[in-house]
């Protein structure tokens, strides 16, 4: 590669890379995980929240407004906020202090999209399911949550997304997964692993994004074509 | 036999849906409500399955109060068709139309077979069975409604609007089919409609609603277009024009259909 910085080294060394594959691997998975998990576990806890705030509407304005605070706080505030309770580093414990903030993050678009999704279910369809006998828990499980599923997945991909890009800023408490990438080569003056861990976390972004579309696709072959039609 | 007795219904503003209603639905005929908007028929319909509960007065079915009964018991036991079908869009229209089996524990297969007899019936390809309803036109996806609703041989329909969302040349001819089909299997029908023209062509006895929820009049087609009462029947008929054109196209379907089916009183005991 001829590309030179400034000072006469390479943009890009492609033998550094050859060199730290098993490192690159194992900071992507890390990467993976402690930007995924926080969706899992939104989700886990978006889905009931959003099923309570659908069913008692008083619910929704305080809790949507208590997890856009969340997300209104610096994503490092929150990080820091967490380190008492499972310390400094990466790896075991540690991750938590990375995982549940970005949880609490992933909140305020999970529970809105849960919402919403319940509330796109057309009231024909919902009065039909009550008229056949079905009853309010059996309907919230076979029918309106099914329903919801497109408009619950669109959330999580936007949700990963941000997640996947916020995982890096950890990396200023010692857990970015590539961030680290990041400040290794910032140290040194050194451009290759800055560009690497930026591609890579594009690739990321793009790939889970990709397991999830393709996961919609899978789950709900009937929201298809209808969406396009409008 | 359906029977409103006293049946009221008042909302906590006040306003009164359906007054003081005493009506009898005979078995194994199609009783019709017809009225104008906010006349309460919907109201009225819906009581019979619990959707809605009344403030007074007491529903029976075969003289069973349907109070008695758990509601999403009495409901699996009821057809239901509206408006605009309110098919479940993430099913295939097979398992759409197994629904009521399913919740009623059937074997998978009993319950599909059942399914795709019913494709049948109500006139549907059934090579349309793995198909989901957005595939669907509006008129197929209501004979998918009228086969959900029949799936577990219900001995009661109730029927919302059910063709009102369609074309007129649709609407025609699945009313059509709908009387031939309800002539095979002659269930205890109340249908709802704001079209008097359709209620003429289907009702084997009309119940015509005021707003207010007062019963105005309750007949057979013949006897409404021959004697309609003074004031707000005759005018919801259309007045002396109205009621002509109304009793020239009787007697039009009359010459060009075979006659709907005259059920005797004794049908039910027949059939059992």
């Amino acid at each position: 590669m001829s590309v030179l910085a400034a000072d006469g080294e390479p943009l890009i060394r492609w033998n550094w890379i050859g060199d730290h594959s098993d490192e690159l691997t194992t900071l992507t998975l890390h990467h993976l995980k402690l930007a995924l998990l926080p969706i899992l576990f939104g989700l886990i806890v978006a889905i009931p929240l959003g099923i309570m705030c659908v069913r008692w509407r008083w619910l929704y304005p305080p809790t949507l407004g208590v997890a856009n605070v969340f997300y209104g706080i610096p994503s490092l505030a929150l990080f820091m906020l967490f380190i008492p309770y499972f310390g400094i580093g990466s790896g075991g414990q540690a991750d938590f202090t990375i995982i549940l903030p970005l949880t609490l993050f992933s909140l305020s678009v999970l529970v809105p999209n849960v919402v919403d999704g319940l509330r796109s279910v057309p009231e024909p369809v919902r009065q039909a399911a009550t008229a056949m006998g079905f009853g309010t828990l059996r309907r919230l499980v076979q029918v309106e949550l099914p329903i919801a599923v497109p408009v619950i997945i669109a959330g999580a991909r936007v949700a990963a997304v941000a997640s996947i890009s916020l995982v890096s800023v950890g990396v200023l408490i010692g857990n970015g997964g590539l961030g680290q990438l990041f400040i290794d080569g910032y140290s040194r003056d050194f451009t290759t692993p800055i560009i690497v861990s930026c591609v890579l976390i594009i690739v990321l972004a793009l790939f889970s994004d990709g397991v999830l579309v393709t996961a919609q696709r899978l789950l709900t072959p009937w929201a298809r074509t209808r969406r396009s039609n409008g | 036999m359906i029977r409103f007795d006293g049946v009221t219904k008042r909302y906590p503003d006040g306003t009164v849906a359906v007054d003081d209603l005493t009506l009898e639905i005979p078995s194994g005929q199609i009783t019709v409500f017809v009225g104008p908007s906010g006349c309460g028929k919907t109201t009225s319909l819906r009581m019979i399955n619990r959707m809605i509960e009344p403030t007074a007065g007491t529903i029976s079915i075969d003289g069973e109060d349907i109070r008695k009964k758990d509601a999403s018991d009495l409901r699996r036991g009821i057809g239901y068709v509206i408006q605009h079908a309110g098919l479940f869009p993430h099913r295939t229209i097979i398992d759409n139309i197994a629904t009521v089996p399913y919740l009623l524990g059937w074997d998978k297969k009993k319950a599909r077979a059942t399914a795709l007899e019913l494709m049948e019936r109500v006139g549907l390809d059934t090579k349309m069975a793995k198909r989901y309803p957005f595939q669907l036109s509006g008129g197929q996806q209501q004979r998918v409604g009228v086969a959900r609703a029949l799936a577990a041989d219900p001995p009661v329909m109730l029927m919302d609007e059910p063709f009102s969302a369609v074309d007129p040349i649709v609407r025609n001819s699945l009313q059509d089919e709908f009387l031939r089909l309800q002539s095979e299997v002659r269930k205890t029908i109340a249908f709802v409609t704001h079209d008097i023209d359709e209620a003429v062509k289907l009702g084997h006895r009309i119940a015509v609603f005021q707003v207010g929820g007062v019963l105005a009049q309750h007949a057979t087609p013949d006897e409404l277009l021959t004697n309609p009462a003074e004031g707000f029947v005759t005018e919801f008929l259309g007045g002396e024009k109205g009621l002509k054109r109304l009793r020239f196209n009787r007697e039009l379907d009359a010459t060009e259909e075979p006659a709907q089916p005259e059920i005797e009183d004794d049908v039910e005991a027949a059939e059992r």
